[in-house]
């Protein structure tokens, strides 16, 4: 990921950009949303003296006080319940689910409320919360710290769930996101807090709700997001040793979902795989794959491909090697679209 | 260690008895002014021919359903008018008669339950929350918006209705944690009607009283009886009031009773003896406050009188709303779910309205 985004808009002098994690970008996107909204407010379990688990509220208590930035019981339903509540009279809460899988409890508030409220009152009670969950696995877990839960959430209408590949789109995408008048569930992988990258950090950007591409390429469209942005970049990097192009494209937005970006880009390339870390069954990639079957039938040269995890609980930290995708099973799918018959 | 204060009585205090007598355990309950007392019973006898006329209509097939409120008017009027102008009130599905009694036009109360839109009226104009289906989930809500007034410095209270089945989920007891680490500007009032439809509370709670779990998250907790008008008000009334002062939460629990079933699609006689049922009926909580201010001279046939005639009229204004013929518009059904309709929904409405037309085009 060496992407160097140009320097912010009306920056008066130039910088050069700097390394930055994703763990740091969003901190910065974090503290840049605190000091630019009084109505923002972030808190959750362990964010505050703590400064989160992850340390990606580290130092903002301190910064904004107690009344911006606080611990909360070890409870979610009760930080979700409790931030609809302070969205219904005015605040723009940021909240910390600590891990995937504890976000569980809080499920009905996410999606009997949360997701609903502006449906249910005809548009009149607008929810701007931002939930976010470090998410996905990579890291040597124990059991329930791994857990790609987004089809979860993207299977409810009325949330929008994001998820950054890079730390500079990490900064983007939450600023976006607090921004947002709609709930959304800002889906952080875990595995990447520590990836680096040299770039700017600016507010300005693609649109929340638009996927971008990665690597331009023409023979494949390599689909991925989250986590696998940058296993995606890898594999794209070992195809071209093999003579395959191929795109990568950073969905960025997985509800809604930006089909006119894949479709434009799997109309030109003729075929697709696209890869997640969840299971493959009824998974996000599921629906990826039907929604460019209708849209782009005539155009496919092969089958589109899912690169997943496997159907099973997440794994023991000693066997997630074997769940995960990977850059050589992205390798093999790739080598799956039936080249054989395009007659070149 | 400081737990004076919040372990409610044994007895649940009352300020007018069943017979309209003084009640015989005011505790520290003030009684209300008698234009309070007059302004209960007329909220209540409005309140419960709009109950009566909605299980008609019910009946009828005009709603979708309707979980009555009957036996509970005392609650549903006492809550909402114990609140200020500035406060918000957390209803439940059972609670249309407190919603109207907060001033909610009668057709828009019944929007949810005749099936046209989840919810009918705007939540920001008398400050009521849409009717919550969900068992205790308004309750971290209405905490929630109760602390946003304290960090704002808003002078706001929120006030949740729940039942005696919603204490045994798991978002009442995280309220309440939250509440009282917060100190939050919130009312806690559990309608304990004795039933979660069909499970009665000995199967649903072991604790002395609902009212005494407050003690455990350090709320203090008040126990009333929920079919004297003047005390649900006046107990209400100074939680609003402890709350608004900085003095945080209260639990009140009102015990009570639900004369009708838990739906129009229930059947209540499968669950509880028509034996319960009529000694209920005998402690009917209007009957009860119109037998006082009788006695006190606060209330005469002609202003009964009155009283019924404006019942009749919101009845009639009731029955011909929600007898007009008019279904909601499909085209809606995308709006609302975004601030923006998504691509994918346009093409859905898109798609809708194509089949419509068809439809329409066919048709003999």
């Amino acid at each position: 990921m060496t992407t160097v985004m140009s320097p912010p808009a009306g920056s008066t002098a130039w910088q050069a950009p700097a390394p930055v994690t994703m763990a740091a970008a969003l901190n910065q996107a974090l503290a840049d949303s605190l000091a630019a909204d009084d109505r923002v407010v972030v808190f959750g379990e362990d964010v505050g003296t703590l400064g989160g688990v992850f340390r990606i509220t580290d130092g903002l208590a301190a910064k904004f006080g107690e009344h911006r930035v606080f611990d909360t019981p070890i409870a979610e339903s009760g930080i979700v319940g409790t931030a609809i509540g302070m969205a219904m009279n005015g605040l723009v809460p940021v909240v910390e689910m600590q891990f995937d899988a504890f976000a569980y409890p809080a499920f009905e508030q996410i999606t009997s409320h949360l997701a609903k409220l502006r449906n249910r009152t005809r548009g009149r009670v607008a929810l701007p919360v931002v939930i976010r969950v470090p998410f996905g696995g990579g890291i040597g877990g124990v059991e329930h710290h791994s857990d790609a839960s987004e089809a979860y959430y993207t299977h409810t209408a009325g949330l929008r769930v994001v998820t950054p590949g890079t730390p500079a789109d990490a900064y983007l995408l939450l600023r976006q996101a607090i921004r947002c008048p709609d709930p959304v569930v800002f889906l952080e992988p875990k595995r990447r807090y520590w990836s680096r990258e040299t770039a700017f950090l600016t507010p300005d950007g693609p649109p929340v709700d638009r996927a971008v591409i990665r690597r331009p390429g023409r023979d494949v469209t390599l689909i991925a997001y989250g986590g696998m942005v940058a296993t995606a970049l890898e594999a794209a990097e070992a195809a071209a040793g093999e003579d395959w192009d191929v795109e990568v494209i950073d969905l960025r937005s997985l509800s809604p979902l930006d089909d006119q970006t894949l479709t434009e880009s799997v109309s030109r390339t003729g075929r697709a795989v696209i890869v997640h870390e969840a299971a493959g069954f009824a998974g996000y990639g599921a629906e990826v794959a039907a929604r460019l079957t209708e849209q782009c039938f005539h155009y496919l040269e092969a089958p589109i491909l899912r690169v997943t995890g496997l159907d099973i609980p997440y794994p023991p930290p000693k066997l997630e090697q074997y769940h995960l995708p990977n850059t050589d099973r992205i390798l093999d799918a790739i080598a799956r679209l039936q080249w054989e018959d395009d007659g070149a | 260690m400081v737990t004076q204060g919040l372990l409610p009585g044994a007895a649940p205090l009352q300020l007018i008895d069943p017979d309209g007598r003084p009640g015989q355990n005011p505790g520290e309950l003030t009684l209300p002014e008698p234009d309070v007392l007059v302004g209960l019973h007329r909220r209540m006898v409005l309140g419960r021919r709009f109950d009566t006329q909605a299980t008609v209509l019910a009946k009828q097939g005009r709603l979708a359903v309707y979980p009555s409120s009957r036996g509970q008017d005392a609650c549903q009027a006492g809550a909402a008018l114990a609140l200020r102008d500035q406060d918000w009130l957390f209803p439940t599905y059972r609670d249309a008669v407190a919603i109207l009694t907060r001033g909610v036009d009668a057709a828009e109360t019944l929007t949810l339950l005749r099936g046209d839109w989840h919810c009918g009226y705007d939540p920001y104009e008398h400050r009521v929350a849409p009717q919550c289906t969900p068992l205790a989930t308004n309750t971290l809500h209405a905490v929630g918006l109760a602390h946003a007034a304290t960090l704002q410095a808003k002078d706001q209270v929120a006030l949740v209705l729940l039942g005696d089945g919603a204490t045994s989920e798991g978002d009442t007891h995280e309220a309440l944690n939250f509440a009282a680490l917060w100190k939050a500007p919130v009312v806690f009032l559990v309608q304990n009607n004795g039933y979660a439809i069909s499970v009665p509370l000995a199967k649903q709670s072991a604790a002395p009283t609902l009212a005494a779990k407050g003690i455990g998250y350090g709320i203090p907790g008040v126990l009333i009886d929920g079919n004297d008008a003047a005390a649900v008000y006046a107990a209400a009334r100074a939680a609003v009031e402890r709350a608004a002062s900085g003095g945080g939460p209260t639990l009140i629990e009102a015990i009570t009773y639900r004369l009708e079933a838990h739906t129009n699609a229930d059947d209540a006689t499968r669950y509880r003896a028509d034996d319960e049922v009529r000694g209920w009926l005998a402690r009917d909580p209007i009957a009860r406050l119109e037998a006082y201010l009788r006695a006190e001279h606060l209330l005469d046939d002609e202003a009964a009188g009155r009283v019924a005639a404006e019942a009749e009229q919101l009845a009639a204004d009731v029955r011909d709303r929600m007898s007009a013929e008019g279904a909601p518009d499909p085209a809606e059904l995308f709006e609302h779910v975004y601030a923006r309709p998504t691509a994918a929904l346009e093409r859905q409405r898109a798609a809708l309205r194509a089949e419509l037309e068809e439809l329409e085009e066919s048709a003999p």
